[in-house]
């Protein structure tokens, strides 16, 4: 993180209408070329930071003291300018593919749109393109694949055409929410191992949001963990069993693992004070 | 206190074959697992075996007696299923008095009230919970009313179709702490579906690993950490788990 960074959030604030208390409150962070990790609970908040830095919630009242993606103000810019950087600059893969692939479309022609709406080219050349990122992503037979239907795929290959469509603009930064929750695992880590090279060969910032502590320590730099909307602890991936947090130390502990004790798990002891604000922004 | 045994199950939907000549025993206060991958088949064989589905051949004798021979009502009282989602499996426009109550009703079971203030108290919930309809329950809240509805009529065998993967890790712990503390005081037997070998390692004495329809190997607890496994698939699904957790451990 020499470099400036790609992502600068500070103390950003979501609150959602009729909601009778934000749902994300000063969450600060800086984002380089690296893999930072939010985990959190369900309702934790940490899908709506993915959201606003999106701008994906219209209804929705986002304040900050300052959302910088690179030399775009996130909270000032246009829905226009959102429109140019949406996609090409920064982009999302979402948890399911079943619900985020058009259903009556070929796979390989959504890959393809994704190019054109943004990059200036014809058909042909949009297809190759969308050919060539297909197979980056390790699909056999890219073509045959381009001319499938989703529901001809499987849940795995539906998620790398899903990567294949997000990283084929060449964003700066890609939100990642989720992403392989719906995969088996034996299909999970191929997923993941693909996403990884992808980012790391074409010098990505990723955001992986995501509810599995493994996950996020065995392919992000850093973590952030998240309790009721507040960052309550921010630490390095591999550093996570040393997190000093409380609630950290619950999760970690609550976690069942292999060849463990078969004890009751310890519960969660939640304590209100978590929710106060503290010291933890980066 | 009763044992599980499947023989021969074998379903098809139209010309797909989902389970082939599945065969397992499971003996009596024992947990089973059920892994692999999705649309392997291990739902369906949950399924079958309670009877939701109909059209398949083969048979499952709980406690010596087929479940096809049972009457519904009997079969309701031997056997109970939790399912995945607690926010799909309660009707979000009935209290979880109605839940509770349906069951004892409809067995003409006496000391309702009792009965479900004591199922309540079983699955770790106050009583005042009766009132309150699903929405304003958490997840775990939830979870824990679904097991209740499945105690209430004091059944043997609990099938468990990936009873925690809905939750949180957090969430998860006290619903796991919760079938193994029943499991102790009441002495249920459990066949549980879980793609987490983590879950199963923590829950269970023996595991089926299954693939495609067919059950490709049986494993106890041990086989996930010393390697025993011969089947390629049951070895590719323990390789990925220890990888996915190695940092872990």
């Amino acid at each position: 993180m020499n470099q400036s960074p790609i992502l600068d959030v500070q103390n950003l604030t979501v609150h959602y209408g009729g909601a009778p208390a934000p749902s994300v409150q000063d969450v600060s962070f800086q984002l380089g070329r690296e893999r930072l990790g939010i985990v959190g609970e369900s309702g934790s908040g940490k899908s709506t930071v993915g959201r606003a830095l999106m701008r994906l919630l219209p209804s929705a009242r986002v304040t900050a003291d300052r959302m910088q993606f690179e030399d775009v103000d996130l909270l000032g810019a246009s829905e226009r300018k959102m429109l140019a950087v949406r996609g090409a600059r920064m982009s999302m893969i979402l948890q399911d593919p079943k619900f985020s692939l058009n259903p009556i479309r070929r796979c390989g022609d959504q890959v393809a749109e994704a190019y054109r709406t943004h990059v200036r080219a014809s058909k042909a050349e949009a297809r190759a393109k969308a050919i060539a990122m297909l197979d980056a992503v390790q699909i056999r037979e890219p073509e045959r694949v381009y001319d499938l239907y989703p529901h001809e795929v499987s849940g795995g290959m539906g998620q790398r055409i899903m990567i294949a469509m997000m990283l084929l603009t060449s964003p700066d930064l890609v939100i990642a929410d989720e992403p392989t929750s719906a995969l088996d695992v034996t299909v999970r880590l191929q997923v993941l191992k693909i996403l990884d090279d992808l980012v790391r060969e074409q010098g990505i910032g990723l955001i992986m949001i995501s509810h599995d502590l493994n996950l996020v320590r065995n392919f992000c730099d850093r973590v952030l963990i998240m309790y009721a909307g507040r960052v309550v602890e921010a630490l390095n991936a591999a550093d996570l069993d040393k997190a000093q947090h409380p609630y950290t130390r619950g999760l970690l502990a609550a976690q069942p693992r292999i060849g463990g004790s078969r004890q009751p798990l310890p519960v969660l002891a939640r304590d209100p004070s978590w929710t106060q604000p503290q010291g933890a922004a980066l | 206190m009763k044992p599980v045994v499947i023989q021969d199950m074998t379903i098809r939907f139209g010309g797909t074959t989902v389970l082939n000549d599945v065969s397992l025993s499971v003996a009596s206060g024992e947990c089973f697992g059920l892994v692999g991958e999705s649309g392997s088949g291990k739902s369906t064989i949950l399924r079958c075996a309670s009877m939701l589905y109909k059209g398949w051949t083969g048979d499952v004798l709980i406690g010596g007696q087929s479940v096809r021979s049972m009457d519904p009502m009997e079969r309701c009282r031997v056997l109970q299923m939790v399912f995945q989602d607690p926010y799909g499996s309660l009707h979000p426009r009935h209290s979880v008095r109605t839940v509770l109550a349906e069951p004892l009703r409809i067995h003409g079971i006496g000391e309702q009230e009792a009965r479900m203030r004591q199922a309540l108290i079983d699955v770790g919930l106050p009583v005042e919970f009766l009132d309150r309809y699903p929405h304003q329950l958490s997840g775990g809240q939830r979870q824990r009313v679904a097991i209740a509805r499945a105690l209430i009529l004091e059944p043997d065998v609990l099938f468990l179709d990936e009873p925690t993967s809905a939750l949180d890790v957090s969430v998860q712990a006290e619903i796991l702490n919760l079938l193994q503390r029943l499991r102790d005081e009441k002495g249920f037997t459990y066949l549980m579906v879980s793609h987490d070998l983590a879950v199963i390692d923590h829950m269970c004495d023996r595991f089926a690993v299954m693939k495609t329809g067919d059950i490709v190997e049986v494993l106890p607890r041990d086989a996930i950490l010393d390697g025993t496994a011969k089947a390629p698939y049951a070895q590719e699904l323990i390789g990925a788990s220890l990888t996915y957790e190695q940092a872990a451990m």
